[in-house]
């Protein structure tokens, strides 16, 4: 239960962002433009969680990469349509390598009052979900996942946006979370 | 106390199937007179003979000729047949209230028994369909979170539905027994409001066809809110000029008349001209009947304060009133067309827990724009309605300043300037407000918007920023609130601001939960 006291890089001053905005590359100026509400600790998902992310990007890169090569395969369109293949298959491509760090990038952290969660390299999202808003809690497991002991833990709200899910949590850890937020929940139950 | 609410099982108007089927019974009639206009005409002015040959070759001669007997007792079996059915389903449609919940059971076949908790009440629908309206019917929807979550009692007599709402609201805020018998003293509206409850039925029974004639006609011409109910320095109306005007000048409107404008170009210099005006004609109709509605919806419309919560009263001739409780509004909105900037007129929406599947979504639509039109001293009374807590002296000039534009000293958080980029009409004006009580957000030069959500509302919140927001140093944040019109998002603001919000928000929000009673707004 970290809470939010680390300073942090979040004093700054507009020089410091007009400079962020004129070369991003710099290794400085992009941890000030970046994202951090809530700095500190975060707790991360488990580590074989990447290797089902992978399976399951693989199957769906094949597959789509697949299906956009039928174009150039069965229609006699010209050369140019195996471009579409190519493309599919880079960005899976590009996905699978980004992998590991988009699964490093998932993390959750319970305060006093709430639950935060983040995730995303490129796109970053950060939720705060109150205990008191919680409407259900759900674990869903998919057949990768059961084969390395894993499960997904969801969040729902009275608000369809709030979409928190936690992949890659071990099932115990999962239950265990499940149940700590329920017992949260109930006393500090709210209407709606 | 009205009988209805004492505990037992209790059935529904005995006209229910009738109402319900009202228009279609209506109609079939409409079809029989105008299939049977001959032999009406002839039964009338009997000087008056049809052609020898088309009476005796009419079906209906051949039947009433050979088989009079068969087909009376087959339309008396059928009549008796839909009778019983109706009278069936009419015993079977029960409903109870208690202290707790609401409860109805219906169906012959399939039986359904609905129960519903009056402290997780949303708002309360009493609606006059205008043929219910003619018989003196209303309905009473009691609405809960979630769609189609409806308890909806149809019909009751209009004296009771109103004593009904009355007293489910009373139970649902929570106000125990001995303190509501002062309440009800000290309210006279509500208190005769009750009492006329109890004795109508059995008057309207007793009383000859004139006097029902005159009831019926003094509650046609009966204010749409009872002038006891709520005092009128609270109440917003509206004026039929500015509902025309501002109808006139919608964006609906332009974008009908540009089209109207190429279909007639079309028409005349093109040889396809016959084409579209078939095209035309439907598109003048639908949009007609658009504009008829919604004068007709808007023009005897109200909004008031009542001790239990905010009262929005529709229609002319179809009559519809909610009642929503404190703290059953998740968000609102007050957005402003471009044409409508010059007569400074707004329109403000919510975002209500409750969402109805059967109404369809110009319904859904009308109950979550809680004012059509209105000036900028209407939408701050609005506002001082629906969110009583937050509207006070010292926030006025805030929320003014949201509708305005941007001053240098106005309170508001605003996108930096190497981020006007992604806002390049509207990066002055936005920008967002955080007040303990409530996220506000400014947006919008040109169709200019401000989104408030009240913090004992907020169910998440959420911060994002993607690679472009990144190489500027912005990110924008995401108010979670239950889904309606009305989405608070405010994009293109300063990374340490936006991480502030985010904060702040997180935490106001867990306050807000703690220190909230809305859900027994009465009690305490």
């Amino acid at each position: 239960m970290t809470d939010d006291a680390a300073p942090g890089p979040q004093p700054q001053t507009t020089s410091e962002q007009t400079t962020a905005a004129v070369q991003p590359s710099a290794d400085e100026t992009t941890s000030t433009s970046r994202l951090d509400p809530v700095p500190g600790e975060w707790r991360r998902v488990s580590s074989k969680y990447i290797v089902v992310d992978l399976v399951s990007t693989l199957v769906w890169g094949v597959v789509m990469t697949f299906a956009s090569s039928l174009p150039a395969w069965l229609l006699d369109w010209g050369i140019w349509w195996w471009a579409l293949p190519v493309a599919v298959g880079a960005i899976m491509l590009a996905t699978i390598i980004l992998t590991p760090r988009r699964v490093r990038s998932i993390g959750y952290r319970l305060r006093d009052d709430d639950l935060l969660f983040r995730r995303g390299i490129m796109f970053q999202r950060f939720v705060a979900v109150p205990f008191g808003r919680m409407q259900l809690v759900d674990i869903t497991r998919g057949p990768l996942a059961r084969a390395v002991g894993l499960a997904e833990l969801k969040l729902v709200t009275a608000a369809a946006a709030t979409g928190v899910v936690i992949p890659g949590l071990p099932l115990e850890e999962a239950e265990e979370l499940r149940d700590h937020l329920v017992a949260l929940a109930e006393t500090r139950r709210a209407g709606l | 106390m009205t009988q209805l609410a004492d505990g037992d099982w209790h059935r529904l108007h005995p006209a229910t199937p009738l109402l319900k089927g009202g228009i279609a019974f209506i109609a079939i009639l409409g079809v029989v007179i105008a299939n049977l206009r001959e032999r009406l005409i002839e039964v009338f002015v009997p000087g008056l003979e049809c052609p020898e040959e088309f009476c005796t070759d009419d079906p209906i001669s051949i039947i009433l000729d050979r088989y009079l007997i068969l087909a009376l007792l087959a339309t008396v079996g059928v009549l008796v047949l839909i009778i019983a059915l109706f009278w069936l389903s009419w015993r079977m449609h029960t409903f109870r209230i208690t202290d707790e919940v609401v409860e109805v059971r219906s169906g012959v076949i399939f039986r359904s028994h609905r129960k519903a908790r009056l402290d997780r009440v949303q708002g309360i629908n009493v609606s006059r369909p205008l043929f219910a309206r003619i018989f003196g019917a209303a309905k009473l929807e009691l609405s809960t979170a979630g769609s189609d979550a409806n308890v909806e009692l149809s019909y009751l007599t209009g004296a009771n539905a109103d004593g009904l709402r009355a007293e489910i609201l009373r139970r649902a805020s929570g106000i125990r027994a001995g303190a509501a018998a002062a309440a009800v003293e000290t309210l006279p509206g509500e208190g005769q409001g009750e009492g006329g409850a109890d004795a109508l039925p059995a008057d309207a029974a007793r009383a000859g066809l004139g006097d029902v004639a005159r009831q019926r006609f003094a509650e046609f011409t009966a204010p749409e809110l009872d002038p006891d109910l709520a005092p009128p320095q609270s109440v917003v109306t509206m004026s039929a000029g500015r509902l025309i005007g501002s109808t006139l000048l919608s964006t609906t409107m332009i974008f009908f008349v540009i089209t109207i404008a190429v279909m007639v170009i079309i028409m005349t210099t093109t040889d396809a001209g016959s084409w579209v005006f078939f095209a035309l004609i439907p598109t003048v109709f639908g949009f007609g009947s658009y504009l008829v509605n919604r004068v007709l919806k808007s023009l005897r419309y109200s909004i008031a304060s009542t001790p239990d919560g905010v009262r929005v009263g529709y229609g002319l001739l179809s009559t519809t009133n909610d009642t929503l409780p404190p703290g059953r509004i998740h968000a609102v909105q007050v957005t402003q067309d471009l044409l409508w900037r010059p007569a400074d007129w707004w329109m403000v929406s919510i975002n209500l827990a409750s969402h109805s599947a059967t109404q369809g979504s110009s319904a859904a639509q009308q109950k979550t724009t809680i004012l059509p039109v209105g000036s900028r001293a209407d939408v701050l009374k609005v506002l001082e309605l629906v969110l009583p807590e937050l509207v006070t002296d010292e926030t006025r000039l805030l929320i003014e300043g949201g509708l305005t534009r941007s001053l240098p000293e106005d309170g508001y958080t605003t996108t930096p300037r190497r981020a006007a980029v992604l806002r390049w009409f509207s990066w002055r004006r936005n920008g967002f407000l955080l007040h303990p009580d409530a996220v506000i957000l400014r947006k919008g030069a040109i169709w200019r918007t401000l989104t408030v959500v009240p913090t004992a509302r907020t169910q998440s919140v959420a911060a994002h920023q993607g690679p472009l927001e990144r190489l500027l140093g912005v990110a924008h944040v995401r108010v979670h609130t239950v889904a309606g019109p009305v989405t608070a998002e405010i994009g293109a603001i300063d990374v340490t601001d936006a991480s502030a919000l985010f904060r702040d928000t997180a935490s106001a929000g867990v306050a807000a939960i703690g220190a909230d009673r809305s859900h027994r707004w009465g009690a305490g």
